[in-house]
């Protein structure tokens, strides 16, 4: 187990760049990630947030450039991450218990029959008890609530002590008050254990206090550094190449005027604070 | 219904098919161990799809007057590998499936043509001749039990992350194309051991009804196995206990118990789900007061 309190950078880019064909998402990406620190990952759907992950995972060779991944080169099956995906219901047939899904996290890649060692099980009520998901762990995960199975989820990701953790849209189709939840407690856990987070998502709200340094990726280009630098009329306008306003209302941030996506045409957007799309349709 | 049923000579019918006995055992643990990931993979439909590709395996080996377990095999080994290697996601498969199995049950219809030997071995490929079981055959079905279960022992818990979770499967380096193909093998050596007992028509009864009962009464990923197999070890040796007695084959009593046993889970889930977990406390979180942030 790779200590993440240790020396080794969580992730280290240089120049690391994804193209298909003609079509670059991002390059030049020049990138390190300090233990502990909490990286939100922005842009239009599309614009290559969930490669990036990919990218880390080992799951996307670069195009150019290098990469680090607590001191490895990304590769799959890397022990010191973990990984929270685009939540996706888990199947209602599936005969696992929430612990089950959280024990996989542990010794699920281990090939032959072993039982778990009693450490092993403790290490499961722990990570349940820290993400609030005892009541329901021994709950069929099909049964589980949308805010429920992203707890376990965090808990399954956690439950390695990894020094990278990556979250792929973990508020998506969360209420607000689980997206709260959600939030702190992987913030509390980059706090408390140095676990550095690489947090992708197309609302900057619900994490806007929590962020260290933002990574907004549009149309091929990306900008990287606080909120503050990054969220602001003049480096969004620059980055999109038109116009972009940047509204702060009562500590959220409103943007207004980016091209329109049209990957992003079929989204629902029922919330008032979406990063983009809907003021910005009001006003196109 | 006299003719029917008869068990006045019972014990020394038992003595005949003590092998049969330890076919169906065998065929029970395999096939409800097994059925545990069909269900969760959705491979019902492949179920079906290697039977009759190892039907008619078996059906050309009784033509060429070799052994028909062997054919079997070897037909659901050519049905699994086409399908793992093609079929690797799941809307492939089930176009895969349905492209080989009116092909194989062709094939097998034909060599049953050809063949001139007993009618009752022909009709028992299709719907189990369990009571025929010889040393021989024994042998074999024992071996390819002992494959199957060896198999799944390594591969059950990437398998199991595999099935239930894809993406942090993959992300921790799980192979899932090779545990896919590595499965459906695994899937057809089960399902040619069931064509020889409960016949191709049937193999659904022991690879798929046991897992889908014990999936709706537990849970648990230790539990669910368990039952399964016990579920099916039940149906095959009630069926074949049960058809001693009687002048009717034991494929219907197998499906018929199955079945019965599918029914009493689906009556003692629906209890479950509703008294049980739909109505335990709500998330700590839903009663909290935090609407004012909002």
């Amino acid at each position: 187990m790779t200590s993440s309190t240790g020396p080794t950078a969580p992730l280290t880019t240089r120049g690391a760049a994804v193209a298909f064909g003609d079509r670059v998402l991002w390059s030049g990406l020049e990138l390190d990630l300090a233990p502990g620190e909490f990286l939100a990952v922005l842009g239009p759907n599309g614009a290559g947030k969930s490669t990036f992950l990919r990218a880390v995972l080992g799951e996307q060779a670069l195009s150019a450039g290098q990469m680090s991944v607590v001191g490895r080169p990304p590769g799959r099956g890397n022990r010191s991450i973990g990984y929270v995906p685009q939540q996706k219901a888990l199947d209602g047939a599936t005969p696992l218990r929430a612990r089950d899904l959280v024990a996989l996290g542990i010794d699920g890649d281990r090939f032959g029959l072993r039982r778990r060692r009693r450490e092993d099980r403790q290490r499961v009520d722990e990570a349940l008890r820290a993400v609030g998901a005892t009541a329901y762990a021994d709950a069929p995960i099909g049964l589980l609530s949308g805010g429920e199975q992203q707890r376990v989820r965090i808990a399954q990701a956690l439950v390695g002590d990894p020094a990278l953790l990556l979250c792929d849209e973990p508020l998506l189709s969360l209420d607000l008050r689980h997206q709260r939840a959600v939030s702190s407690m992987i913030d509390r856990r980059r706090r408390e254990h140095d676990t550095a987070v690489v947090f992708v998502t197309h609302e900057i709200n619900p994490v806007l206090d929590l962020v260290d340094r933002v990574l907004y990726i549009a149309g091929g280009r990306h900008r990287l550094g606080t909120p503050a630098e990054v969220l602001t009329s003049e480096s969004l306008s620059d980055l999109y190449r038109t116009p972009v306003d940047v509204f702060s209302v009562r500590g959220r941030i409103v943007v207004v005027g980016t091209p329109d996506h049209p990957v992003e045409a079929g989204r629902r957007h029922d919330h008032s604070h979406h990063l983009e799309r809907p003021v910005a349709a009001v006003h196109r | 219904m006299s003719d029917v049923f008869s068990f006045e000579d019972y014990g020394q019918l038992l003595g005949l098919v003590h092998n049969s006995l330890i076919a169906a055992v065998l065929l029970g643990v395999v096939g409800g161990l097994v059925g545990v990931f069909v269900q969760m993979r959705d491979m019902q439909f492949a179920v079906h799809g290697i039977s009759e590709l190892s039907f008619a395996g078996a059906a050309a080996a009784l033509l060429l007057g070799v052994n028909v377990a062997v054919g079997s095999v070897l037909g659901s080994l050519v049905a699994g590998s086409l399908i793992g290697v093609l079929g690797v996601r799941a809307r492939d498969r089930n176009s895969v499936i349905g492209v080989l199995m009116p092909f194989g049950l062709g094939l097998g219809v034909l060599f049953l043509a050809l063949y001139e030997g007993r009618a009752a071995n022909k009709f028992g490929l299709l719907t189990g001749q369990v009571v025929s079981v010889d040393t021989v055959q024994l042998g074999w079905l024992s071996g390819v039990s002992a494959v199957v279960l060896i198999g799944l022992a390594v591969i059950w818990r990437p398998l199991t992350f595999v099935s239930a979770d894809p993406e942090v499967a993959a992300a921790r380096g799980l192979p899932a194309g090779l545990l896919s193909v590595a499965f459906t093998l695994l899937l057809a050596l089960a399902v040619s051991l069931a064509v020889q007992v409960v016949g191709a028509l049937l193999v659904l009864s022991l690879l798929v009804t046991p897992a889908a009962a014990a999936f709706r009464v537990t849970a648990s990923p230790v539990l669910a196995p368990l039952l399964s197999a016990a579920f099916a070890v039940t149906s095959a040796v009630g069926g074949i206990l049960v058809a001693l007695g009687t002048s009717v084959p034991i494929s219907p009593f197998v499906t018929t118990i199955s079945f019965a046993i599918y029914l009493v889970c689906r009556l003692l889930s629906g209890r479950r789900t509703r008294r049980g977990w739909e109505s335990r406390h709500a998330d700590p979180v839903d009663n909290s007061s935090h609407m004012a942030l909002s």
